[in-house]
Formats: C-alpha cells, sequence, structure tokens
C-alpha cells in the first residue's frame, strides 16, 4: 500500500465535512499560535533589554553599594552608605588602576518633579560632568552640567526627554525654564538626547543634577548609591573588575573578598540577570499555552472517535478486501496527524502574525526564531500522533462482519 | 477448490450456546456455480462469514486452495479475502462519494499492484460489465444494477478462486435482478467459481448446485436439473 493512495484517501475523508474539519483544528490553531507569538514576544523584550543595556557602551562597569546588615537582617544591595566621593576620586587616580578612561560617581533617587502645574515621579540623578561620557549621553538642546557648576553647587537640572514630555508637553523646549524638585527650585539648563526605548532602565525619564547639589543641599550626604566607571576598552574589562575591587577592599580596610560591603556589575552581568527574569516569565507564558495543546489534542480524538464510529461500514468494507490492521492503522493516524499539522501551520502564521503586530505597537524589535516554529510544527504533529493513536487503533481491530452489519 | 469438513459455529451468550452451524462438510470444485439457500436463522449468513474468511469456524477445517484458512491470524485473513475472494453485498457497499473507476482500484491498492496496471485492469472490468460510459461517476450517481456492477467488477478485480455473492439481487428490481444474474451466469461459463448465498428459490435455479441450510445443518445439497443460463440473455 503505498502512502500517497493512502494520504490521498485521508485528505478525501477530511474534506467531505469541511466545517467540522475546520473546528477540530482551531484548538491546536490557537494553542500553537499562543505559544508561538508568546515565545516571540518573551524574546522581543528580552532583545529590548539587551539593547537598552548595551546602548550605555559595552566597557561600562558599575559599582554599588553592598547591603547593609544590621544584625542577621540583609537589607538590598545598594543600601549601605559605604561608597565614598573619595573612592570615586581614588579609583580614578590611584596608580593601582591602570584600565579606567572615566569615572562617573552618582547620587540618585526617586522624586517628584513639579513644573507649574505639572509633576512626573521620575530618576533624579547627581552627577559630574563625567557622567556624559561614562553614559554616552548627548544634548539635544541647552547645555550638559559644567564641572564649574558642580563645585558651585548649582541649581540647575537637565531633563530626559520623557521628563520634558511629562511636564511641558511634547515638542516644548524648555532650556530656562524653572522645575521644583524636593521642595528647590531647579533651572533647566539643558536637554538630553533621546536613547529611545520604555520601560526598564529608561534612559529618556531621567533628571540630572550636579552631584554637590544632590548630595549636600538635598540630603546632606557625603556618599554615592553608585559609581559608573568606563574601562578603556572591553578587553580590559574584568582586569578593571579585579582592580578597582582590590583597590576598594583596601580602601574600605576589608581583607576578605567575600566580605566586600560593594559590587561590581559589568553590563553582561546585568544583562543576564535580567534575561534570566525575562526567560523565566516566557517559559512560564508558554507553558500555559502548551496546556490549550493538550485541549486542542483532546479536540481532535474525539473528532476522530466520531468520525471512526461514522466510517465503522466504510472500515469494514475496507477490511473485507483486504485491507490489513496497520494500513487502517495508518489511514486513520494520517488522517490525525494531517489535522493537527493543518492546525500547527495555521496556528504558526497566525502566531506570527500576532506577534507582528503586538511588537509593532509595542514598539519592541519583532522576532521570530526558527527554533519556535520547528517546535510548534514538530509539537503539532507529535500531537497527531499521540491523540490519533487510541482512535485509529479502535478502526484497526474492529472485527470485518460486525463492520459490515453496522448501520 | 473449497473444502469444508464438519465445520461448527457456536455463540456463546449468557450461558446459551447457540450452534449457528452444526457440523456442516462439503466440497465445491473450480468452476462450479452453487447458491447456498435456507430460511433466516438457517446459519446461511453465519456459512457466507465463513466461506468469505470474515470469521474462523468454532470446530472443523476450512481449506481454500491448500490453504488452512481456520488456522489463519487477522492479517492472513485478510490477506486471503484479497487474494481470493470476491465479495458482492446485497446493498453494494461501494465507497461513498468515491467513483466507479476508483472503487474497483480499492482491493488492487491493497494488493499493491501497481498503479498503471490497476487502471487498465478497472477499466476493463468495468467495460465488461457495461459501464464504459460510467467509470467517472459516483456511487451517489448510479443506480442500484450498476453499482451492483461496479461491485462485480471490484469483485473480479484480483481474479478470486471464487465470487461470493450476499443476497446481491435483494435490494433490485426484478429486470436489473435478471440482469445481475446474467452477468453471474456468464462469469461462471468462463470459468469462475460462483457461490451465492439467497433465500429467493428464483434466483437459486439459475445456479447449477443447490445447498439448502436449516438450523444450522445442510438439508439437501442437489445438482439442479436444467443449464443454468436463461432465457433473456442476449
Amino acid at each position: 500500500m503505498d502512502i500517497a493512495e493512502l494520504l490521498n484517501t485521508s485528505v478525501e475523508a477530511l474534506s467531505t465535512n469541511k466545517t467540522r474539519t475546520f473546528l477540530a483544528t482551531l484548538g491546536i490553531v490557537i494553542g500553537i499560535a499562543a505559544v508561538i507569538s508568546l515565545v516571540s514576544l518573551g524574546q522581543a523584550s528580552q532583545k529590548q533589554i539587551a539593547n537598552q543595556i548595551q546602548s550605555l557602551g559595552s566597557n561600562l562597569l558599575t559599582i554599588m553599594p553592598g547591603a547593609q546588615r544590621s544584625g542577621n537582617v540583609r537589607e538590598a544591595l545598594g543600601s549601605s552608605t559605604s561608597l565614598t566621593d573619595e573612592d570615586a576620586k581614588a579609583i580614578f587616580s590611584s596608580s593601582q588602576v591602570t584600565t579606567v578612561k572615566n569615572v562617573s560617581p552618582e547620587y540618585s533617587w526617586r522624586a517628584q518633579v513639579v513644573a507649574g502645574r505639572n509633576n512626573t515621579n521620575t530618576q533624579i540623578i547627581g552627577i559630574t560632568s563625567a557622567y556624559a561620557e561614562v553614559k554616552k549621553i548627548g544634548i539635544s538642546s541647552g547645555s550638559f552640567v559644567t564641572q564649574r557648576e558642580v563645585e558651585s553647587m548649582a541649581k540647575v537640572a537637565v531633563l530626559g526627554p520623557q521628563v520634558v514630555t511629562d511636564l511641558f508637553g511634547e515638542g516644548f523646549v524648555p532650556v530656562g525654564e524653572t522645575i521644583r524638585i524636593n521642595g528647590q527650585a531647579f533651572r533647566v539648563i539643558g536637554i538630553t538626547a533621546s536613547k529611545g526605548g520604555t520601560g526598564f532602565q529608561n534612559q529618556d525619564d531621567i533628571v540630572l543634577i550636579p552631584l554637590t547639589t544632590a548630595q549636600k543641599i538635598i540630603f546632606g550626604a557625603t556618599n554615592l548609591t553608585s559609581i559608573s566607571v568606563e574601562a578603556k576598552d572591553e578587553n580590559s574589562m574584568s582586569l578593571a573588575q579585579n582592580q578597582i575591587g582590590y583597590l576598594l577592599l583596601a580602601r574600605h580596610h576589608l581583607t576578605n573578598p567575600s566580605s566586600a560591603d560593594f559590587s561590581i556589575l559589568s553590563q553582561s552581568d546585568i544583562l543576564s540577570t535580567a534575561s534570566s527574569v525575562t526567560g523565566t516569565f516566557t517559559t512560564l507564558l508558554s507553558g500555559i499555552a502548551a496546556i490549550s495543546l493538550v485541549v486542542g489534542g483532546i479536540g481532535i480524538m474525539n473528532i476522530m472517535l466520531v468520525t471512526v464510529v461514522e466510517r465503522t461500514r466504510e472500515i469494514g468494507l475496507r477490511k473485507a478486501l483486504g485491507a490489513q490492521k496497520k494500513i487502517i492503522t495508518t489511514q486513520f493516524l494520517l488522517e490525525s496527524i494531517i489535522l493537527t499539522s493543518a492546525g500547527g501551520i495555521l496556528g504558526m502564521l497566525l502566531g506570527i502574525l500576532t506577534s507582528f503586530i503586538i511588537t509593532h505597537f509595542m514598539s519592541l524589535p519583532f522576532t521570530i526564531s526558527f527554533a519556535s516554529i520547528a517546535l510548534a510544527i514538530g509539537v503539532s504533529g507529535v500531537i497527531g500522533v499521540i491523540f490519533g493513536w487510541y482512535p485509529a487503533h479502535k478502526a484497526a481491530n474492529m472485527q470485518p462482519i460486525e463492520a459490515l452489519r453496522y448501520e | 477448490m473449497i473444502k469444508i469438513s464438519h465445520i461448527s459455529k457456536i455463540y456463546k451468550n449468557d450461558s446459551i450456546e447457540t450452534r449457528a452451524l452444526d457440523d456442516v462438510s462439503f466440497e465445491i470444485k473450480d468452476g462450479e456455480f452453487v447458491a447456498i439457500i435456507g430460511p433466516s436463522g438457517s446459519g446461511k449468513s453465519t456459512l457466507m462469514h465463513i466461506l468469505g474468511a470474515l470469521d474462523v469456524p468454532t470446530l472443523g477445517k476450512y481449506t481454500l486452495d491448500d490453504e488452512e484458512v481456520e488456522k489463519m491470524s487477522e492479517d492472513e485473513l485478510a490477506d486471503v479475502r484479497n487474494r481470493k475472494i470476491g465479495f458482492v453485498f446485497q446493498s453494494y457497499n461501494l465507497l461513498p462519494r468515491t467513483t466507479a473507476l476508483k472503487n474497483v482500484i480499492l482491493p488492487m491498492v491493497y494488493a499493491g499492484i501497481e498503479q498503471r496496471e490497476r487502471i487498465a485492469r478497472a477499466e476493463r472490468l468495468l467495460k465488461m460489465v457495461g459501464l464504459e460510459d460510467r467509470m467517472d461517476h459516483t456511487s451517489s450517481q448510479l443506480s442500484g444494477g450498476q453499482m451492483q456492477r461496479v461491485a462485480i467488477a471490484r469483485a473480479l478485480a484480483l481474479t478470486p478462486s471464487m465470487l461470493l455473492a450476499d443476497e446481491p439481487t435483494g435490494n433490485l428490481a426484478s429486470v436489473q435482478a435478471e440482469e445481475i444474474m446474467d452477468i453471474f451466469t456468464k462469469l461462471n461459463k468462463e470459468g469462475h467459481t460462483v457461490i451465492i448465498v439467497t433465500h429467493e428459490p428464483g434466483v437459486a435455479v439459475r445456479a447449477k448446485r443447490t445447498i439448502a441450510l436449516k438450523d444450522g445443518k445442510i438439508v439437501e445439497d442437489k445438482k439442479n436439473g436444467h443449464s443454468g443460463t436463461s432465457k433473456h440473455l442476449s
């Protein structure tokens, strides 16, 4: 018995009741579409995060103070006040550290920013003039914070484009306007160039003010919330990490690296953490979508069982004319595999379309991995075999006399 | 050559034993034209199922062309049905929504005959039963008599050892029934073994030999007096 003849028979059988065939595959279509679009969205947001982090430059190191320990309670990373201006200066000027190009000490917090009647909650960062170079920030209008403004504790602010939109409306250039942060009036001196992107670590939703102003006028603090370091090049990243690590250990009078009260993260460290978070979400969502595939498979089995009963006489005739068990089994298995594979292909197209539309409107990068397509089609075929086997087996084991007599 | 010796078929239902066939023996030589007759419940359907390798006897031996059918597995029985038996059923049993040609091709597909050969054979057989202009008609576009002719063509597809017909004229008007019986008579003259299971005496007289069953036993096995040809034969 040649497979072409069997295929032909199966396709003819399926095309006699098109509505039923379509409804039977719908479960698989939806399941596969859900898996493909969710995986695609997960990958898109992962790529988005990667792009944002990479936009900061691949030779960027971030030094965070360690967690505050009070007794046995360990608080969040960055909660201790162990990093100081002197640490930042030492990293820049120490002869032990040979791989550093630029150092940007930072003091950041979230606050409500007010301009006239509008206000927004955003990230305020106290910086020095080194920040622009280290974080690759450009200026679209006005000027950046100067060394003189840092030394004089000037109340000036550089706004990110998102903050400008939130406070003044899109397209307005508020250079010279006044905003209020923590009750203090700041004059807007510049606007940063947009880096694009939304959500996580949005480089456009920031307000930059001189570091000294933040520390002394607003908080009366001397510590730093982070130090950003630009290494000479990508290859010296790990050497820079080591040199800075030993320098800070010595400065903090610590001998054991495991008791360090700071941590030094490279962009790839941050990237892998962020990826693992979105990766977990993607897996979870795909898992839920996969359950819908099982439900779709049960639908296929149900329809195949009905088909087998409906075609009892046909099965009896085929057996009387000499069809062996394996031929009947193959015929019905092929039918269910065609059903699920067609559903898989339709679902794949629907999934690609869905994720294209969603990524388009969320301005995420559109990605479809070949692996998820191959998996979806493979899985739908396997579902056809698993859920088609029992009905096919039932058909093959019919007794020809009883099947011929069936009314 | 069909050899049935001491065959019994016993059905057990809630500890009640029913002997559908009770120690039946006979031989049918190649080229015979046999009618198996009897009232309903006489066991003629059961005998037909066993002769057609659709079922196996509880007791006894059935030898078909030196093959011991009663010992065969399900798949071996399927193979015997495919190669040696040409079925013609009362309700035609053609595949619905399928052309006459494809219906005749079906057993040849299971026999693994190459595509060009099976189409040529099917066309030849349909011509022989007078349906050369109906080959591409589906079952639903054919009359009862035409469907039964397709069924006969299908039964002949693999040149079987016997044509086994179960009430082949039961659903047909008398003119069409005559035509179908003429075809069987003609095929028998050409050397085919024909076995017809029927309860109609008018059909049975066309055969050369009649085996009469009652309550699962053979009550009569006689040669018919006349030649079996029809006056209507053209």
